[in-house]
């Protein structure tokens, strides 16, 4: 219901815009015959509902249909990309997520020690930072100075795995300054709640050690909040790069989803939408679940 | 015009002149470049951009090419003839050339190429320069004959667009996407907007000519993006180098930069048919508040040379070089706009920099100059999207850019004649209108010279355009690229570097 709702977002999003997909291919060029002519070849001319219709047609029997601008497949065009983009933020969250619940961890544990500012205050820096700045600095040290790690991240499915991994590191890492704050503060101010309650003044009077405090029995209660962080970080690694993408050339589904709608491709435009979309509510469901099963007292509702 | 400025040269790579100008084959080629989309398409009908038109002309030939030295020059046609009028073409084919499926390239082939930018039902960019074809039928196997609804000694140069590639006779829909040509290259892979894989063609007919076994294209649109992966030699070559930092690139050890003064140009169309612009003084003063040496020096640092209000570039072959180059003249300019009764008058320019990079700094930078004749501009900053839309050809007056085209008569019947397709001006006047069409027919080059220059000499006058300025192609490239003289009617060696260049 909600992918339906949004699909007829989409669609009406696009349509909204000025000019369509013949003007916008044909650009300088355009003239009014070629233009209609053009219109008429990919049955633009069409009114906007009946468009949709057929379009949603197409989708219940799940077929995304082609492109419009180059008659290749939707889903030729997106599978390799969604591969792409998963794998990247994939790679990202194996580093990102237990690097940030661990540093969080030890910032709740040391709680305003200098770690724990130092660790704030990088953090917050490189979440404060524009993403394309944390990746030109990551790029003029680690691949012009010092030629590690390649400036662009072109990857294509012949590269063998290991290689992969080396072409993304600037990426991944440029991903991982950006949401290990967020991720990282969370933790931190969810571990502190709980280290009010009363259950831990409990275990702190039966002498318990600090850190069996917080990893035993505070860190399990601040699961909840931590996993919503999580996913929401996790979807924006899978849908919001596109900034990234650009900078390190990388084929993502964002790239593809911005030259569709700067060309007014309309169906590859709703078909990389919907599985954005379809990302954002997979992980916020699968967010939601974890925290039931995580937290006792959700499960058993009174 | 050419030059080649080599930042830094290490000694070993500096062979003797003669080896350095012996082609070599054998590497493979990984362009940079800007201009791709993933909407691309290898249907020549829709080819919007660098990365296609380059992967395009890798992999398919045209009857005619242009030379390095702008001249028609044979490639798929063997050779040509016309009748004394000019209106008809016969055009023999070249024997024995093969598609990469194997068929051998026959006059069919070429009758449907053409006429897929012709007819009806035509969505082709290219409809507007076949237009005057009004039949095209094969004459046996190996002739073509093409007749024009009127004399065109230029047909050949027409000839050479890059949307009129010949691909086997039968090809439509997504076969274009195969990319099957006669060309240098052979397509292994295609992602649009992404990369273009592409190997030599072990049986291609022209000899002397591509030199590399691969060829990758990668699309990167980002400039510091294309400039990091030149530097740490991810890439061998990009493409548009963005003015402002291009010294920076020179100083980069094994980089050169490479620069064409090609027919690009950068305009100002004001619409002759709404007011104020449809009195020619007004367009006088405008013409005469701009400060061209300083605007080629700030906005294109000095890449470029300046315009003088018309469309023909120093290596057109009619180029009017006896007219006088237009001046900065606030006192001219004051003397127009108070004689178009106009003085006070705020008039509105619309920029973006879909138009060309620095369109809305050159249009700020007018309205600074114009201010120091007291003609007040307001700049107008529209949005890239949608641009060509909707406001070239819409609005008063606005920022554009044309390629330039080989010839006058194509530059002109394109963009300046009463019923050219994109007249951004609206502009009629009689006495151009007849000198262009006779022209066309005219096959005594003294009086086409005479004919062409005082075409240049009334749009100067009296058309509604300022151009203030033509840009030069800039590239840079690994040092390790060579090539010979180089083309300036496309970017990137004219859009052949693919099979022109080699490693040293």
């Amino acid at each position: 219901m909600t992918l339906f709702i949004i699909s007829i977002l989409i669609f009406v999003g696009v349509e909204a815009l000025p000019g369509d997909l013949t003007e916008a291919v044909l650009g300088q060029s355009a003239t009014p015959e070629t233009v209609a002519a053009f219109r008429k070849e990919l049955k633009l001319d069409l009114p906007p509902h009946i468009r949709y219709l057929s379009w949603l047609g197409g989708i219940v029997r799940g077929e995304f249909g082609n492109s419009l601008a180059n008659g290749r497949p939707i889903a030729d065009l997106i599978g390799w990309r969604i591969g792409n983009s998963l794998f990247l933020a994939a790679t990202t969250a194996a580093i990102a997520v237990p690097l940030s619940i661990l540093l969080g961890i030890v910032a709740a544990l040391y709680r305003n020690s200098f770690f724990d500012r130092a660790i704030s205050m990088v953090t917050l820096s490189t979440i404060s930072f524009p993403e394309f700045f944390v990746a030109y600095i990551l790029i003029a040290l680690l691949s012009v100075q010092l030629i590690i790690f390649p400036s662009i991240s072109n990857i294509n499915a012949q590269m063998p795995f290991l290689e992969k991994i080396h072409a993304i590191v600037l990426p991944c890492l440029t991903l991982t300054l950006v949401v290990v704050a967020h991720m990282m503060r969370q933790t931190r101010a969810a571990i502190i709640n709980i280290l009010a309650s009363p259950f831990i003044e409990m275990a702190k009077l039966k002498g318990l050690k600090k850190t069996r405090i917080v990893i035993f029995h505070a860190f399990p209660n601040a699961l909840s909040p931590v996993i919503n962080v999580v996913a929401v970080n996790l979807a924006y690694l899978v849908a919001g790069v596109v900034i990234v993408e650009v900078v390190f050339v990388f084929p993502g589904l964002g790239q593809l989803l911005v030259d569709s709608v700067s060309k007014r491709d309309i169906p590859v435009v709703q078909a990389s939408g919907l599985i954005f979309a379809s990302v954002y509510i997979t992980l916020n469901l699968l967010a939601d679940m974890l925290s039931i099963i995580s937290n006792p007292r959700l499960r058993n509702p009174k | 015009m050419e030059e080649t400025v080599t930042a830094t040269l290490s000694p070993i790579c500096v062979p003797l002149p003669a080896h350095a100008d012996t082609p070599k084959k054998g590497g493979r080629l990984r362009l940079g470049l800007s201009g791709g989309s993933t909407t691309d398409s290898l249907d020549p009908a829709t080819i919007p951009d660098a990365v296609p038109q380059s992967v395009n002309w890798s992999l398919r030939n045209n009857l005619v090419e242009i030379s390095a030295d702008g001249k028609p020059v044979p490639e798929l046609a063997e050779s040509w003839e016309s009748s004394p009028d000019a209106s008809q073409w016969i055009f023999k084919l070249r024997q024995g050339v093969e598609f990469h499926n194997g068929k051998t390239l026959d006059a069919q082939d070429v009758v449907e190429s053409i006429n897929h930018h012709r007819g009806k039902d035509s969505k082709s960019a290219a409809k507007g320069i076949v237009d005057p074809i009004k039949e095209i039928k094969a004459d046996g196997k190996d002739t073509v004959v093409f007749v024009l609804d009127g004399g065109n000694a230029d047909f050949p140069f027409i000839m050479c667009d890059y949307h009129l590639t010949i691909q086997p006779a039968g090809t439509k829909g997504a076969e274009f996407e195969k990319g099957i040509g006669t060309g240098g290259y052979m397509l292994v892979a295609h992602e649009p907007g992404v990369r273009a894989l592409t190997k030599r063609n072990p049986n291609y007919w022209k000899e002397g000519s591509a030199y590399f076994d691969e060829v990758e294209t990668i699309s990167i649109a980002d400039y510091s993006a294309r400039t990091n992966a030149l530097k740490t030699g991810q890439v061998d070559l990009i493409n548009r180098c963005d003015v402002k930092t291009v010294h920076l690139l020179k100083k980069a050890p094994g980089v050169q930069i490479v620069r064409v003064t090609g027919t690009k140009h950068y305009t100002l169309p004001m619409r002759t048919d709404m007011a104020p612009f449809d009195n020619n003084d007004v367009r006088m003063a405008l013409k005469y508040a701009i400060d061209r040496e300083q605007m080629l020096k700030l906005i294109l640092r000095g890449y470029g040379s300046v315009g003088n209000d018309h469309p023909i570039a120093p290596s057109n072959r009619y180029h009017a070089a006896d007219l006088p180059q237009r001046k900065f003249d606030p006192d001219k300019a004051k003397f127009h706009l108070k004689k178009a009764g106009l003085s006070g008058h705020t008039f509105k320019l619309h920029a973006a920099d879909a138009a060309f990079g620095g369109a809305v700094d050159a249009a700020v930078l007018l309205k600074e100059h114009a201010a120091k004749a007291g003609i007040m501009i307001e700049v107008v900053k529209e949005p890239n999207d949608g641009y060509w839309s909707n406001v070239w050809l819409k609005k008063a007056w606005c920022t554009c850019y044309w390629s330039g085209r080989a010839t006058e008569d194509w530059m002109f019947s394109t963009a300046y004649a009463a019923d050219a397709k994109w007249n951004d001006t609206f502009w009629k006047h009689d006495r151009f209108n007849q000198l262009v069409t006779a022209a066309r027919a005219e096959l005594d080059d003294a009086k086409r010279r005479e004919m062409y220059g005082e075409c240049q000499k009334i749009i100067r006058d009296e058309g509604g355009v300022i151009i203030p300025m033509f840009a030069d192609y800039v590239e840079a490239s690994s040092n390790k690229l060579r090539h010979g003289k180089l083309a300036g009617n496309w970017e990137m060696d004219g859009q052949r570097l693919p099979e022109r260049w080699w490693f040293a």
